[in-house]
């Protein structure tokens, strides 16, 4: 990023500058990987995809060049979730491909664990070692204890492949580190979850309220679409965020929060409606169970309460409670995605559920629409064997409404402890960079070093490959075939994603890995067609559609046979939880020995000379992953650490000054990060994208980088509910001096 | 506060962060040919004011290294074409509105006038030198009919030569520091001052060195009022100007610029030929190399400082 | 026939996918590009305000680039977009430095490059590539003598500017404001 205002301060090329030519920074900068032949669109070839760059996935057609080369990738204007846009990351999709530090062959490691020394072996070699391994870990500790790690396309074959093995420990850090906790609350509520894409009707609402939701900065592409039109329609937003985000910059009302402190302004807001009568009466009394005691519990819970805690003045958390009522019901307070904060993140989420119900947005148009979703039907494959044991009896007890396995939960049962009768032996990693994702690095790396086998499949060298015993290079999403994509939408949609290209290097696509991987393990009945697209035929031929149709078409769109988007006026509804009702007062939590409603409990605050690490997403990338992506380093090359102009004054800090930062527990930054003086940040909070401080060499554009908040997120409150990971109660000070070495442990 | 940024990403090469399309070929150019131009007109205006014998080497010596000025000039100028193979493109089409146009027209005029008036005075200065063919003679022997005539072209086409070094950059509305009228006149007048400072070096004649060391002065004096008149223009104007006036009033041109270009380049050997022609002995080569020096820094900090300034938007 | 561009600034969320959009469409070398975005931020915590802008060529109607290329590479086409001829450019960059945009770039194949309003989709009835994929729909493209193109409706309701008008170059890029 460079600053307009400095371009006169900066010049600085004085004479010498002049004088040195510089012919050859010119050289360097011609050597392009894209050719230069001008375009004729008319010969260009499409063929269907949908996008892998993050998980929205959105459809599309990739376009080649008269070379046969892929020219660029374009929205399919048939997509729900894209509408024929893709998001920059999509468009950029193509640099996935062109990537030259891509994994090209099959490495088996020879050194030490984590010294990422590694020797080129053919792909039989490499499956055959770990077929080996993994029947002698089953032999010696059951097939349980190897671990299904994903997070991407590839992760259905090898959670075939596992439950055929007779594991039922497949996870994704996109739950505990993630969303977990809005599913958990919309279920308690609601009885269904809030699904991806989101089932939030934002083309319609009237009221759009995101609190710590920074649409716009996420590319979660159909959502910012939405908010645009929403915005055209003249819809208000309210954005609860301490961080003046793009979104916070086109909202009616921006609510500069204190940190940490969401759930009390949330509990206001609900007095605020009920006190004053402005919730849906007639929903309340037809749909919801428990009003009465939410009545009681938030009766102290006034604006005046809660500006002791928020430092949100009472006369705007009144406002907006009005703006939120006028609109009702479309309205939508926004449950988020990463939602894992505090450690009572499914606490927090219920409070949203609760206030969208109380505002009768529940399946209301321009609230949360009613998804529809079109299935394919699987192959008849034999059954999976029984297994005896899951992840969950590591923690007796505990996370009782874990709904799906925690990525987190899988690490941490991986290290020995005393009186648990088995630990992980072996990871299967598919598209997922734990080390990044995962909070507390330093655990994650004790916990591989327990590891009898750690596979990593990827299409790039990441943190997580340098620590593999083997790595697999996949293909990348532009090279190969999928499953149909079947997410839920206003309609069912099935989508097709078929290569483009033939894979480059040594690559594969990962149905084939796991179905050789089968096959060395006597599987091979799970995996019955040898390619996937005749599996993908079989299965649209039971619809009544073919493989050939849609690499035509690409996309298929099933219209609703019911006019149900929304409830229909006084529609009797049975939800599906315990009461039958949208439960304000939650059953679920409290036989599971919860608070029934939820309770704002204070967080603690960071000392003097520290400040709270808050992170969040650029538009140009995802995650870690796409952090090396020619076309995205291009937008964006690193992050930069956002500080208020008044903190940067005390520390005499100046623009683009690198600087290391260290937590409170001492984790420390291994490289600097520029610091960007921005009055768009509040004077107690720092704020960096996350994705950047690649530690991987291999990685040639991106490492180095930036920093990793990753590495500074230690301190963890774990979400007794469902063991989510709260990753914001980190603080850190700044170091104006690189660390010693030994300083920044790994 | 006020933060303005650009979030793509962009680093165009040579644009950003600040813009950087000339380097050293460019202001190189310039300087040949405004020297070039003030060789020329001296050479013309005496020929034609009849005293080539009183000032042999304005006439005849010093027009003797205009042919090699203005190739190296051209040389550097094509040094500078990023897409070099297209030159010709140049001699294809006649843009009125365009400097760098009218450069190459004036250029594609004055290069062959000064190879004539070269070769007109060959043998005057080498007295050795014969022609390979007799076709030269004869050539010569006509041409040298109408040597006055030919003195008044390059008299015009010098003109031209020396107030386009300066308008090549006055012609940007773009760059505030260039987009001012005083360029034209500026560069000229530098660009006589570094003619009459090279003839002075070239010349064996006290009579001529001290004629030129007094046109030279005087031309320091102009330059001196146009550079004080440039800044109270650009101070009387907008924002922007005010902003690229004050690269040198404190900003970070100030001391090459008043250093090198003012002090170096203008009072100091305004004071050493004050002195001279106080008969105080001085060498010549100091005042006239440093004359030389600030011709070659202005145009070299003026191209540079230029790309530095800017609309903000 | 005056094409022309409207960008709204208060939805564009500065994702930049317009940049991308545009490099693979047009062949753009990586590490170059010909629009870019820009966000200017105003104000103190808490009292502040973002104005995001995707910019490009304004395809001047008064274009200096066009006035100051010596070899007429630097021309105007069909509805006034201004392009660039690259067997006619010789590389002297006098047009990148007349820009008081700095919208050209000296492509690495020696000839100066820019946008183009993406001519050739534009022939065909499409939108350019930065419109066309744009996820906020902030921009519009069309032809102000067409009262009913979606930039002249929009130029109609929305109030708007232009960057430096003062420079005199008479932009066709608009902002929505």
């Amino acid at each position: 990023m460079a600053s307009r205002r400095d371009f006169i301060r900066i010049s600085g090329l004085g004479l010498g500058g002049v004088v040195l030519g510089s012919n050859a920074a010119y050289q360097a900068f011609s050597q392009t990987f894209l050719n230069n032949d001008r375009l004729d669109l008319g010969s260009l070839r499409r063929t269907p995809t949908y996008c892998e760059v993050c998980f929205w996935k959105c459809a599309g057609w990739v376009y080649k060049n008269d070379q046969g080369q892929i020219q660029k990738i374009i929205g399919n204007d048939d997509d729900l979730h894209c509408n024929g846009r893709l998001c920059p990351r999509g468009t950029g999709g193509v640099g996935m491909y062109y990537d030259t530090d891509r994994l090209k062959k099959p490495l088996l490691r020879v050194g030490e664990r984590g010294q990422q020394t590694f020797k080129e072996v053919s792909w039989d070699e490499a499956l055959q070692y770990i077929a080996d391994k993994m029947q002698a870990i089953a032999k010696e500790h059951g097939p349980e204890c190897v671990a299904l790690f994903n997070h991407g396309s590839g992760g259905a074959y090898f959670s075939r492949l596992l439950k055929a093995f007779g594991s039922p420990n497949i996870t994704a850090p996109s739950y505990a580190q993630c969303r977990g906790p809005r599913e958990v609350a919309f279920l308690a509520t609601f009885g269904e979850g809030v699904e991806s894409p989101e089932r939030t009707d934002i083309r319609d609402t009237r009221c759009l309220v995101l609190i710590g939701s920074h649409i716009g900065e996420n590319m979660h592409n159909g959502q910012v679409q939405e908010m645009s039109d929403a915005i055209d329609k003249g819809a208000s937003i309210i954005t609860v965020d301490p961080r003046f985000s793009t979104a916070a910059s086109k909202s009616k009302f921006w609510l500069p929060i204190k940190p940490a402190t969401d759930l009390a302004l949330l509990l206001a807001w609900i007095h605020v409606i009920i006190e004053e009568g402005w919730y849906d009466k007639a929903y309340v009394e037809k749909y919801t169970y428990g009003f009465e005691q939410l009545r009681e519990h938030v009766k102290t819970m006034t604006p005046e309460w809660a500006h002791g805690i928020t430092t949100i003045e009472p006369a705007v958390i009144r406002e907006t409670a009005r703006e939120m009522a006028n609109a009702s019901p479309a309205v939508i307070i926004h449950p988020g995605r990463h939602v894992t904060w505090y450690g009572d993140d499914s606490q927090r989420l219920r409070a949203v559920a609760i206030l969208n119900a109380i505002l009768g947005s529940w399946g209301r148009r321009g609230g949360f629409y009613r998804p529809a979703e079109k299935k394919l039907p699987s192959y008849p494959f034999p059954p999976y064997p029984k297994p005896t044991r899951t992840w969950q009896d590591a923690y007796p007890g505990l996370f009782p409404l874990a709904g799906l396995a925690l990525a987190s939960g899988i690490c941490d049962a991986t290290i020995p402890a005393h009186g648990r009768s088995c630990s992980f032996k072996a990871w299967i990693v598919l598209g997922t960079n734990l080390i990044e994702t995962l909070p507390n690095q330093a655990n994650t790396i004790q916990a591989i070093q327990n590891l009898d086998l750690l596979v990593a499949i990827d299409t790039m060298p990441m943190e997580i490959t340098g620590w593999a015993d083997v790595v697999l290079p996949e293909c990348t999403y532009l090279e190969r075939y999928d499953s149909i994509r079947e997410n839920p939408h206003r309609k069912g949609q099935l989508a097709l994603r078929m290569p483009a290209m033939e894979p480059q290097y040594d690559s594969k696509p990962a149905y084939w890995m796991a179905r050789e991987l089968a096959i060395k393990l006597n599987l091979a009945a799970w995996f019955p067609f040898e390619k996937m697209e005749d599996e993908l035929d079989w299965q649209l031929k039971q619809v009544g559609l073919s493989l050939a149709e849609m690499q035509k078409e690409g996309i298929k769109t099933f219209e609703r046979e019911y006019d149900d988007l929304y409830f229909a006026p006084d529609e009797e509804i049975e939800f599906p939880t315990n009461t039958g009702k949208i439960e304000l007062y939650s059953t679920e939590f409290e036989n599971a020995g919860f608070d029934p409603i939820p309770k704002y409990t204070p967080h603690p605050e960071p000392p003097e000379g520290y400040y709270r690490l808050n992170y969040g997403r650029g538009p140009a990338h995802t995650f870690s992953r796409t952090a090396n992506n020619p076309n995205l380093t291009d937008l964006m090359d690193e992050n930069m650490l956002w500080v208020n102009p008044r903190v940067a004054r005390e520390w005499g800090l100046s623009n683009e000054q690198p600087v290391w930062l260290r937590n409170q527990d001492g984790a420390t930054s291994r490289f600097p990060i520029k610091v960007r003086i921005t009055e768009r940040i509040r004077w107690d909070s720092v704020y960096m994208v996350h994705g950047f401080g690649h530690e991987d060499k291999r990685l040639t554009r991106c490492f180095g980088k930036g920093a990793s908040d990753s590495k500074l997120i230690t301190r963890v409150h774990v979400d007794p509910v469902m063991g989510g990971t709260g990753m914001r109660g980190n603080f850190v000070t700044f170091l104006t001096s690189e660390p010693k070495a030994e300083e920044v442990q790994r | 506060m006020r933060e303005e940024l650009i979030i793509s990403g962009r680093n165009n090469y040579l644009i950003d962060p600040v813009l950087h399309i000339w380097h050293w070929q460019i202001p190189l150019y310039l300087f040949l040919g405004g020297l070039a131009a003030g060789v020329l007109f001296f050479a013309a205006l005496f020929k034609i004011l009849g005293k080539e014998n009183e000032y042999p080497s304005a006439v005849k010596i010093a027009p003797m290294i205009v042919p090699f000025l203005l190739i190296l000039g051209l040389f550097a100028l094509f040094l500078d074409l990023k897409h070099k193979l297209y030159f010709w493109r140049l001699y294809t089409t006649i843009k009125l509105q365009s400097p760098m146009s009218w450069g190459a027209w004036t250029l594609m005029a004055v290069t062959p006038l000064s190879f004539i008036w070269a070769a007109l005075h060959v043998k005057e200065v080498f007295p050795k030198w014969k022609w390979p063919h007799k076709m030269f003679d004869d050539l010569e022997s006509i041409l040298k009919k109408y040597i006055l005539e030919i003195a008044w072209f390059i008299l015009v086409f010098s003109v031209i030569l020396g107030v386009y070094t300066g308008i090549l950059f006055s012609a940007f509305n773009a760059r505030p520091l260039w987009n001012t009228s005083i360029l034209g006149p500026l560069f000229l007048a530098s660009g006589l001052s570094t003619g009459a400072a090279a003839i002075m070096l070239l010349s064996k004649s006290e009579t001529e060195r001290k004629r030129f060391a007094k046109i030279d002065l005087m031309l320091i004096a102009v330059e001196l009022f146009l550079i004080v008149h440039m800044f109270m223009g650009f101070l009387a104007s907008t924002q922007v100007q005010i902003d690229a006036a004050s690269l040198f009033l404190g900003g970070e041109y100030t001391a090459p610029f008043w250093i090198f270009v003012v002090g170096f380049g203008l009072v100091i050997p305004a004071i050493l030929e004050i002195l001279e022609l106080r008969k105080y002995h001085i060498p010549v080569y100091i005042s006239g190399s440093l004359v030389l020096f600030g011709g070659i820094m202005l145009r070299f900090i003026i191209a540079n400082a230029g790309q530095a300034s800017r609309w903000l938007y | 026939m005056r094409y022309a561009m409207a960008v709204d600034t208060k939805k564009c969320v500065g994702c930049s996918d317009c940049v991308v959009a545009c490099q693979t469409e047009n062949n753009v070398p990586i590490g170059f590009c010909r629009d870019w975005v820009v966000e200017v931020t105003d104000g103190t915590y808490p009292q502040l305000e973002i104005e995001i802008r995707s910019e490009r060529c304004n395809h001047c109607n008064n274009s200096p680039c066009v006035r100051c290329c010596p070899t007429g590479a630097s021309h105007y086409s069909d509805g006034g977009i201004v392009l660039v001829n690259s067997e006619k450019c010789i590389g002297c960059g006098a047009c990148i430095a007349s820009c008081p945009y700095d919208a050209r770039y000296s492509h690495p194949d020696g000839y100066v490059d820019k946008c183009t309003f993406c001519i050739h989709r534009v022939k065909k009835g499409q939108d350019p590539a930065c419109v066309a994929v744009c996820p906020t729909k902030c921009m519009y493209f069309g032809d102000l003598d067409d009262p009913k193109s979606p930039v002249s409706v929009v130029l109609k309701k929305r109030k708007y500017k232009t960057l430096i008008p003062e420079a005199g170059t008479q932009p066709e890029l608009y902002f929505l404001i």
